[in-house]
């Protein structure tokens, strides 16, 4: 059986070193076997949050070589075993022990997202209705796990750490899959241009590669929604259509 | 073994724990662009072998007017005009509208933020620069502008086409025009085309179309725009970038014909 190197991030907030463990491995597995295996025979202590072991509950994310990933989904045989494979936490958020972070920023985020507000019900019994076609943009950005790698690799709360004045992408993708949805009448214009910070993207892309359900988040969350601010605050022919736009 | 001397971290420039090669694409991006924005320049200044019989350089089309010396039967005015300082050349009238497109363009601007201001220079590498101010202020935000360059790069389209149109038609030695397709046909039918798949698959041109609306359920045509620009949209980088080096080539095929290096080939 074959044996590879992992050096795994040991430490909390205050002090840490990597620390290189060597443990056999064998076809199919995958990081999180692995990082399992070395906390029963080597490091009982080691933390690290997992759940589904199916790339479906996120809670897994850190870094692999440097690379965001879900640990339950990064197979051995597409990374190179020659060299040690560094398994380290996500950089964007505190840390707490080892492979584990508090992502507990991402839900007071959220918090602050005006809600669905639908318009009044289509029939007497209460219901709506919709076109396939119209929920089918929005359908893509349900498919988020909250694995929160799209806002680990995002270089403003990443590098830049301005959490305070930018949302991320993991909450441009709730707020469009809200604000383009088809009954919902909420505007969230202003709130993505003053506080949700989607000036700060610069399109880099970084949170689409990473993205373990394959959310086109950049073209279909994010540049559509920056559209949309355009519309509102900075085009200034749209400006006069609305000036002698006839109110609804 | 542990290593103490590695921290978690480490934000000096070009920091990474990648192992893959992630500077190969800024840096191809970096080559890219920086050759065919010098080689720009020196077409729009350079001032000669813009035509040779129908083939009308990109670069210089639409053509207002011809340079001093040249007549090249492109042009759309009789000359130059008398308020226009003599040393402005005809493309530089054009061609802000193009690059200013490319310049502005969402796919570009990701790229470029890496490749010339390392803004990151990849996704996890560290930055040179602690300050950060994104595209919401100055001087950055003046990117939403996009659009207005889309409104002009749709007009070059239609132009560009044409001018492939009128590279169908060749002299024919009685002071008439007749048809046929030469090699330069090819190369700038293709020019037109890739133009078109780039510019219709922009992400401005997308939401114009659609994106706006929540709901396109009950308008076909507003629906079916939207999709067919949302095909070209998913491919726009490949689109940019087969562009933009097709017009480089169609300049240089044009050149090479015009300097007698290259005899174009008539198929028809």
């Amino acid at each position: 059986m074959a044996t590879a190197t992992f050096r795994i991030w040991r430490g909390d907030a205050n002090e840490g070193k990597f620390v290189d463990y060597e443990t056999e491995v064998s076809e199919g597995m995958v990081v999180l076997d692995a990082v399992h295996k070395i906390q029963a025979e080597q490091a009982n202590d080691l933390a690290v949050r997992w759940n589904c072991k199916a790339g479906k509950c996120g809670s897994c994310s850190a870094e692999v070589n440097g690379n965001p990933k879900l640990m339950c989904m990064t197979r051995l045989n597409e990374i190179p075993l020659d060299a040690p494979v560094t398994v380290e936490p996500m950089h964007a958020f505190p840390l707490i022990k080892d492979l584990v972070t508090d992502v507990s920023w991402n839900f007071e985020v959220k918090k602050k997202i005006k809600p669905f507000n639908p318009r009044p019900a289509d029939a007497d019994d209460g219901t709506w209705r919709m076109a396939q076609e119209d929920i089918d943009r929005v359908q893509e950005f349900r498919k988020c796990i909250e694995c929160y790698l799209c806002q680990d690799v995002c270089h403003v709360l990443r590098e830049h750490d301005l959490h305070d004045k930018f949302i991320g992408p993991r909450f441009f993708v709730y707020a469009a899959a809200l604000e383009m949805h088809p009954l919902d009448t909420e505007n969230r214009l202003e709130e993505l241009k003053n506080t949700d910070g989607i000036g700060y993207c610069n399109i880099t892309k970084c949170c689409t590669k990473v993205c373990p359900e394959h959310i086109t988040i950049t073209d279909n969350a994010i540049i559509p929604l920056k559209e949309r601010v355009v519309d509102q605050f900075y085009d200034p022919i749209k400006k006069l259509f609305r000036i002698f736009r006839p109110k609804q | 073994m542990n290593h103490p001397e590695l921290t978690l971290t480490d934000r000096r420039f070009g920091q990474t724990r990648r192992h893959d090669a992630w500077w190969l694409q800024p840096l191809a991006v970096f080559l890219g662009l920086s050759v065919f924005g010098l080689y720009s320049l020196w077409v729009v200044f350079q001032g000669d072998h813009y035509h040779h019989g129908p083939y009308l350089s990109p670069f210089y089309a639409p053509l207002l007017f011809d340079p001093a010396g040249h007549i090249s039967g492109h042009s759309w005015l009789a000359g130059r005009p008398d308020w226009l300082p003599l040393w402005v050349p005809p493309s530089l009238l054009i061609l802000w509208a193009p690059l200013g497109f490319r310049f502005t363009c969402y796919y570009y601007r990701g790229a470029y933020y890496k490749a010339f201001w390392a803004d990151p220079p990849s996704c996890t590498v560290s930055e040179p620069r602690k300050e950060y101010r994104g595209e919401g202020s100055f001087p950055l935000i003046i990117q939403n502008v996009h659009r207005y360059f889309l409104y002009f790069a749709l007009i070059f389209v239609v132009i560009l086409a044409y001018d492939a149109w009128k590279a169908l038609w060749f002299d024919n030695g009685n002071g008439g025009k007749s048809f046929g397709i030469g090699i330069g046909t090819l190369i700038l039918t293709g020019n037109a085309i890739l133009l078109g798949g780039y510019t219709l698959g922009c992400h401005s041109l997308r939401h114009l179309v659609g994106g706006i609306r929540d709901r396109l359920s009950g308008a076909p045509i507003r629906r079916t725009a939207y999709n067919c620009v949302s095909c070209l949209n998913r491919r726009h980088m490949l689109w940019a970038w087969m562009s933009l080096c097709w017009v480089g080539f169609s300049d240089v095929y044009v050149r090479l014909c015009s300097m007698g290096v290259l005899s174009d080939w008539r198929i028809l």
